[in-house]
């Protein structure tokens, strides 16, 4: 419709930064902006990651034991939570592409929904694993829980767990950004902001938030499925 | 390309607003550069004066000016500064910020605003670490090894790693910058082979900031929960392994020295063209030296890792990396002299500065090729021949092609000239200085003095007095300049857009630029240094 | 409310609805065959396979919710030089790790 259109492309052209030459230029360039962003948080996890490597390459029935004490049914429900808000976070972009913001709200707050879902269920698992001595420092104290088997290397499975503590706390500080991020987005998108001649921000957040689902998809089986036997 | 007499101001960057206010909510890419300009020199005086104290201990082969644990405190200080406070940010956030969006004929960075949070998270970080000093200081070494700083050292070791922590993101958010404003924001028909050099090594080394800070932002983010919580990831009482930490720590740390030295080649490029009258030679070899630099800056780390405890056969892979990493500084050096050859040379400051850089990285750089050798690295290692070594680069490259930058872009910046005969003078005493400083150091590695100790045998008394007296001769000429930049604001000729008769887009506005950088958005239809297209006209400004 | 056909709208190329509810269906089946997958001995295989289908999963995301299919050039060589640069943190850190205890007192 041609009004509607007059307005979109009004809202775009107030969003247009004085430095970019047009909004296709903008519009590439906060795109890249985001991608490079995210390039550094894949080393800033790769850290944790080579760290992670080494510790299981030189240590790996430590990280057998400790790895039994994980919840798969918590973890494998948490990454399909994951997975889901992806869907509803992309499906909310492609409203805002459509030009339909009462859609692309909806489909933002259920994201935040399954983002809280995730993160209610990671607090349910670390409280298991605070009560049970399993985190790192002082109070550290780890045994398999099978008589027939003690504790082959506690030393190592505390390292384990500290990374087990730090990546997945890092994430799920990533996960907390993400959740404030797309309620920003929902109150602008609920103020009209974004139209399909301007929608970056939910796009870039978009990105932003998939790239924490991809993080948990590498920590999920690395963290939670190194062995077969497991408790639960 | 006469300069009238102006009687009326024109509208600058520097004029276009006034208060406090328009400086610190900025968002203009050259006044954030100067903001930076303030800061860094500050840092660079703090990190200096640590300088000097270690230099007045050494004075004595007793250790009698301060105790060893201050000492401690003073080399990690003076550490800490001058790589995360002053070498990284210095060429690429104050001279790299000014110019890179006028050499690419954009009217700001591609992100302003993150720009300027680059700046506030620069200074947050400082002050962090500046408060950690003052409160007791680190004694760790800036390298802060493990096991003795998460677990035995008793000094604020957390603030210092968050004070770094942040600091890093400011570092990092500079990087992005300059990697999308250079893809993104070129003026029409600035090809990528039409690039100045200055902006082909701002990429490479943003590539590095990039890539490698977020290593060292989760390494010191693991050594202060471990402090903290008594984690044992790196510990080996708890099961860790120290090597894990420094593998990680060198990561970025190895790459952070091409972060320093790159945007330093960059100044040079653009310096020795200009001064020659002619294109730098094989552009396109230096282009992409650049770019291997920083490709290879990251295969090398463990060579800091020598006799640390690593597999011999990691030892050699390393070893022979770090030979190949020489190759394109190298090849950088050669196409300086090449681009010199036949040139017309003049010899102002900012050339003078070019020349000692070139000398002194290649003596500093040769000294690198010394310590790749697995067998010299054992006998030389944690002696001063390394401390030489890094110096002669770091001080002698670095801060030169620093001092060449602000020289030759000063007159861009602040629309004025410095005085010639004081800038020479400063060359001179800083060259001087500086060799009389480091090149002993040198010898006394050899030798076997070891470093980070505040006493030695004292028939190494000699050297080490040698090298105070030249610390000395060094600062004075670092002050001259601060000196009479300072002056040059009010009393300076004015410069003119043009003063060097150089190419580039950016000597093609006023000096100061208006804020938008440029009138019109230049078209470019021309390749890069293409000096046999500027008028024949000598410099006359300066002589 | 979803529509069936790949469109072009004022800025750029739109993704049918349909598409993302398949991979999202795929990634949740691959997750359970992850699962699955690791409750069976199949000794270093383990390994491999759950790194294999993290991987498929990772590159379906990265794609299609992350539009890297329709994206400029220029991203896919970010992510690329990302892999990479992991890869080279990765691998040449475990060279010291796997080789510490290789025999060194060679020739005598």
């Amino acid at each position: 419709m041609a009004t509607s259109d007059m307005g979109d492309i009004q809202v775009a052209e107030r969003a247009l930064q004085h430095h970019f030459a047009d909004m296709e230029q903008q519009r590439d360039t906060a795109s890249f902006g985001m991608w490079m962003f995210l390039l550094t948080e894949i080393m800033f996890f790769g850290g944790l990651f080579c760290a992670y490597l080494v510790y299981r390459a030189s240590y790996y029935h430590a990280f057998v034991e400790g790895s039994q004490k994980m919840n798969i049914t918590l973890g494998a429900t948490n990454t399909a939570v994951l997975i889901c808000s992806s869907l509803t976070m992309a499906l909310g972009v492609r409203a805002a592409q459509m030009g339909k913001p009462k859609l692309m709200v909806i489909l933002l707050l259920v994201t935040i929904l399954f983002g809280f879902g995730f993160l209610g269920i990671k607090a349910v698992e670390y409280h298991e694993h605070w009560v049970n001595h399993e985190f790192p420092g002082p109070s550290f104290h780890f045994e398999t829980g099978d008589p027939a088997h003690p504790a082959t290397d506690p030393q190592h499975t505390e390292i384990y767990f500290s990374l087990y503590w730090a990546m997945t706390g890092l994430h799920a500080l990533h996960m907390v950004i993400g959740i404030g991020l797309v309620a920003w987005l929902v109150i602008a998108g609920l103020m009209g902001a974004y139209t399909p001649h301007y929608y970056n921000p939910v796009e870039n957040v978009g990105l932003y938030w998939h790239f924490v689902d991809l993080v948990w998809i590498y920590l999920f089986p690395m963290l939670y499925l190194i062995s077969k036997k497991h408790g639960g | 390309m006469a300069t009238a007499v102006q009687t009326v101001e024109r509208e600058n960057y520097l004029n276009s607003n006034y208060g406090i206010k328009s400086w610190l909510l900025t968002t203009d890419h050259k006044r954030i550069a100067v903001l930076y300009l303030i800061s860094i020199t500050a840092m660079f005086w703090l990190g200096g004066f640590f300088a000097m104290m270690i230099r007045l201990e050494l004075l004595t082969p007793a250790g009698d000016l301060v105790s060893s644990d201050t000492y401690n405190k003073l080399f990690t200080m003076h550490g800490i500064i001058m790589v995360f406070f002053f070498l990284i940010p210095s060429v690429p956030a104050v001279i790299g910020n000014f110019l890179v969006p006028l050499m690419v004929g954009a009217k700001d960075l591609a992100f302003p605003r993150v720009n300027l949070l680059s700046w506030y998270l620069y200074m947050a970080g400082a002050i962090t670490a500046l408060v950690a000093m003052v409160t007791g200081g680190v004694d760790t070494g800036w390298t802060f090894y493990t096991p003795f700083s998460t677990t035995y050292s008793n000094t604020h070791v957390i603030g210092a790693a968050i004070g770094i922590f942040i600091a890093g993101f400011s570092s990092i958010l500079t990087g992005l910058n300059f990697i999308v404003t250079i893809h993104r924001m070129r003026a029409p028909g600035m090809t990528w082979r039409r690039l100045p050099l200055f902006c082909w090594s701002n990429y490479a080394a943003a590539i590095i900031m990039v890539l490698g800070t977020p290593v060292i932002a989760i390494t010191l983010l693991l050594v202060a929960l471990e402090r903290a919580f008594h984690i044992g990831v790196f510990n080996p009482q708890l099961g860790g392994d120290p090597l894990l930490f420094q593998h990680l720590f060198w990561f970025y740390s190895h790459p952070a020295v091409y972060i320093m030295i790159l945007p330093g080649m960059g100044v040079i490029s653009e310096i020795v063209a200009c001064f020659s009258r002619k294109r730098v030679f094989g552009y396109e070899f230096v282009a992409l030296a650049s770019i291997a630099i920083a490709v290879l800056g990251f295969l090398v780390w463990a060579h800091h890792m020598f006799v640390a405890g690593i597999s011999v056969y990691a030892a050699l892979v390393f070893s022979l990396l770090s030979y190949l990493v020489a190759i394109p500084s190298a090849v950088k050096v050669f196409n300086w002299t090449a681009t010199m050859y036949k040139g017309s040379i003049s010899y102002n400051t900012p050339m003078l500065y070019a020349f000692g850089f070139i000398g002194l990285f290649t003596v500093g750089g040769l000294t690198g090729i010394f310590l790749s050798s697995l067998g010299l690295d054992v006998h030389v290692h944690d002696t001063y021949f390394v401390i030489a070594h890094f110096h002669y680069v770091m001080v002698g490259g670095m801060v030169m092609a620093y001092m060449a930058g602000l020289h030759f872009w000063w007159p861009k910046m602040t629309g004025k000239m410095y005085p010639e005969a004081w800038a020479k003078l400063s060359a001179l005493l800083v060259f001087v200085g500086f060799n009389t400083t480091f090149f002993p150091l040198f010898i006394l590695g050899y030798m076997g003095s070891p470093r980070r100790y505040h006493a030695y045998p004292p028939e190494f008394q000699v050297l080490n007095v040698l090298s105070t007296a030249g610390a000395s001769i060094l600062a004075v000429g670092y002050v001259l300049p601060m000196i009479y930049f300072v002056w040059s604001l009010r009393y300076g000729k004015d410069a003119g857009p043009n003063p060097w008769n150089a190419t580039g887009l950016e000597w093609m506005t006023s000096s100061p630029p208006p804020t938008h950088n440029f009138d019109e958005t230049p078209v470019v239809t021309w390749e890069a240094y293409d000096y046999e297209h500027q008028p024949q006209e000598e410099i006359t400004v300066g002589h | 409310m979803a529509e069936h056909k790949e469109e072009t709208g004022p800025v750029g190329h739109i993704a049918p609805a349909k598409l993302y509810v398949a991979i999202w269906a795929i990634l949740t089946a691959l997750t359970l065959t992850t699962v699955l997958v690791s409750l069976v001995d199949i000794g270093p295989l383990n390994v491999v396979a759950a790194l294999v289908i993290a991987t498929i999963k990772g590159t379906l995301v990265v794609l299609f919710f992350m539009h890297l299919r329709y994206s400029p050039k220029l991203t896919m060589a970010t992510v690329v030089a990302a892999m990479f640069w992991l890869f080279l943190l990765l691998s040449l850190t475990m060279t010291d790790y796997l080789t510490r205890a290789w025999p060194t007192n060679l020739g005598h």
